[in-house]
């Protein structure tokens, strides 16, 4: 599926400082009964958004209205567990572009990529910083610029950069996906699996 | 140049690289659930293209199905759309389709070995983390994402970087009560739940040329849980013993043929890894975890460890005990529990249940316990019911129901209630994971079946 080109980013951003935040937690599964890619924003976190009378947790950051942004940053080990791709699909519809930590779970981190969201691996030096600003003042803006691999965090001035592979840079500034390169070569593949002794 | 195994199958499977990107690795077999699936066909549909080698591609129902009266119509409206989904993309695409009631029916990753679709060096996909369990045969096998399923459904490869590559060690031999799940429970414990994460993993030493196929399923399958991409074991005179015969085995020449490739698949002497580690077998106890992620195991008969003498951060450790309703220090042994899960991709085969079972034999259910014994598929169900385990599981007390996947992700209604404590012998002990609410203690079938006719954490040795 195509979307939208990623180029430089600037928002504000919703911190989530909790270690090993499991695909689980991101989205559970009883909301993944879909058959279409549609409203999983409204479940994204949903047992530590809301009680199960359905009302908002007020102590859980998304509702908090004092933070919000294209970004969210989280702790160490993000998106760990369940291979889900509901988990991405989530943090997407509900507005996030970028997901920030200090270490990423695979399969999240490839799943993001493919639907272009931007995972941001920083040191765990930065990110206590990111999350020291932000603590500081909600209205830090970080910017995230891909062309560049770089992110700053606004108020401070503080930059690092970031690794990605140029393939995948390429397909997130154009908004590609691996199905499109693919298609392109199946004739090669096509050659290759006649020869496969399985 | 010195080989590992992994190299041997991965570098046999690269149709191309992409300069500065990921290997286009070709994928032999793709495993299709109901869950991550429909999205996938919809953008076979968008882009107008077809499934490219629906003869490589299996689909069964397994993650929303019910496990009680599987006869009648499945009453979720939202679970029986996405059956009913699967089995029309299976229809028009050409796939093979086991869908509900079908005699081959059962969690994807226990039908796939069942019937021999899981073969030595090859590579395996499905969207669900513990393909791993298929990396028990010499074979690469890994979960993927939706994109990802319609990638390889659309062209029979997927896009990755090489991960870097581990070899976990485990020499001499297994105590009394000591089980593969222990042993992968106690690797994870060790290396953490991103222990492994970049890194594919290999097994190897003396437990593992010990143990059974279904042994190693099971550790294999546990891989994801410390981050790894997956885990493998050298195939081995057992792994071709269990696969001969199997419906989608080989045959004749095609055998020979294969046998040939399998007999190259070990890894060669003096071949460097990215990383090793050694652990000694005399060193593991029966496990079980105390919090909320599969790295937060003990010996059954330790203490909780205290925030310090854990890695990571204090306040996620302590949120964790929280939820749980535990505190550092305590000791596991005796903790009331109350419910029981046996079953998943995880401990839901015929080895499990005869564990299960030996440790119930001559005792009753305890009273405060419900107790969910979930077969991992048909072909478990009915060697359940030859063996006489079912005459036994019945005069102690417990009934078994149909196969899936069952509370191991409390998809179905098969839902442990808040705050409710589960011994389960599946793979993820995540806040809720097993209902919103639930609480998870993951462990062996035979922790499980001391739990469950004890009504409180015990170690099962005592009982052997
Ligand atoms: S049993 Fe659990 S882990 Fe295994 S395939 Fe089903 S849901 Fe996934």
């Amino acid at each position: 599926m195509a979307y939208d080109k990623f180029k430089v980013l600037t928002s504000t951003a919703v911190p989530l400082p909790i270690e090993n935040v499991d695909t689980d937690q991101i989205i559970p599964a009883r909301f993944l009964k879909a058959t279409e890619r549609k409203g999983f924003g409204d479940n994204l976190f949903r047992d530590w958004r809301y009680n199960q009378d359905d009302s908002p947790k007020e102590d859980f950051v998304l509702n908090n209205p004092k933070y919000s942004g294209k970004i969210l940053v989280g702790g160490k080990n993000f998106g760990s567990g369940s291979s889900r791709e509901h988990a991405a699909w989530s943090v997407y519809d509900y507005g996030f572009r970028c997901v920030v930590s200090s270490f990423f779970a695979d399969i999240f981190k490839n799943n993001c990529l493919n639907i272009g969201v931007l995972p941001v691996q920083v040191s765990p030096a930065f990110l206590a910083d990111i999350f020291a600003a932000i603590e500081k003042d909600a209205s830090t803006e970080l910017v995230i610029d891909l062309p560049a691999q770089s992110i700053t965090i606004s108020s401070t001035g503080a930059t690092e950069s970031f690794d990605i592979n140029t393939y995948k840079k390429g397909n997130m500034t154009n908004g590609f996906d691996d199905i499109d390169y693919l298609l392109n070569i199946k004739d090669n593949i096509r050659d290759f699996a006649a020869n496969t002794p399985l | 140049m010195k080989k590992t195994l992994f190299d041997k199958v991965w570098d046999s499977h690269v149709v191309q690289q992409v300069e500065d990107g990921p290997d286009i690795l070709f994928i032999d077999r793709h495993m299709v659930h109901e869950v991550t699936s429909p999205v996938a066909f919809l953008g076979l549909k968008n882009r107008k293209i077809p499934v490219m080698y629906p003869e490589r591609t299996f689909a069964t129902a397994d993650h929303n199905t019910p496990t009680i009266n599987q006869h009648l119509p499945v009453k979720d409206p939202l679970s029986a759309n996405q059956l009913k989904a699967l089995e029309k993309n299976a229809a028009a695409h050409g796939i093979s389709y086991w869908g509900l009631g079908h005699e081959k029916n059962g969690i994807v990753h226990v039908v796939g070995p069942e019937y021999g679709i899981t073969q030595p060096g090859a590579t395996i996909v499905c969207g669900d983390s513990h393909t791993s369990t298929h990396g028990a045969f010499g074979a690469i096998a890994f979960g993927i994402g939706t994109s990802e399923v319609e990638m390889v459904l659309s062209t029979q490869c997927i896009m990755q970087p090489k991960p870097k590559s581990m070899r976990i060690n485990i020499n001499g031999e297994l105590g009394k009560g000591v089980t593969p799940k222990d042993v992968a429970l106690y690797i994870i414990s060790r290396l953490s739940t991103s222990g492994a994460t970049g890194y594919f993993v290999e097994y190897a030493g003396d437990v593992f040329t010990a143990m059974s196929m279904e042994g190693r399923m099971t550790v294999c399958n546990l891989s994801i849980e410390m981050g790894a991409r997956g885990g493998m074991i050298a195939p081995d005179e057992k792994t071709f013993d269990y696969i001969k015969g199997r419906e989608f085995t080989p045959t004749a020449a095609a055998w020979d043929k294969a046998k040939a490739y399998w007999d190259t698949l070990h890894t060669d002497e003096g071949a460097s890894f990215d990383k090793e580690y050694h652990f000694d077998a005399s060193e593991i106890e029966p496990m079980i975890t105390y919090g909320t992620n599969p790295g937060m195991g003990m010996g059954i008969t330790n203490g909780i460890p205290t925030a310090e003498a854990v890695e990571g951060g204090e306040a996620t450790y302590k949120k964790s005990l929280a939820y749980m309703g535990y505190n550092e220090g305590e000791d596991m042994i005796g903790k009331p529990i109350d419910f029981v899960f046996l079953g998943s991709c995880t401990n839901g085969r015929i080895e499990d249940f005869r564990a299960f079972a030996e440790i119930i034999k001559g005792r009753k259910k305890a009273d405060n316990v419900t107790a969910w014994l979930v077969p991992g598929s048909h072909k478990v169900l009915a060697a359940i019911k030859e063996e006489g385990i079912l005459d036994e599981l019945h005069t102690a007390g417990f009934e078994l129901r149909e196969p899936g996947c069952s509370a191991c992700l409390a998809m179905n209604d098969d839902k442990i209630p808040a705050g409710k404590y589960a011994v389960s012998t599946s793979n993820r002990n995540f806040e809720g994971r097993q209902g919103p609410g639930s609480r998870t203690l993951l462990a062996s079938p035979i922790v499980a079946a001391a739990a469950a006719v004890t009504g409180k954490v015990t170690d099962p040795r005592t009982l052997l």
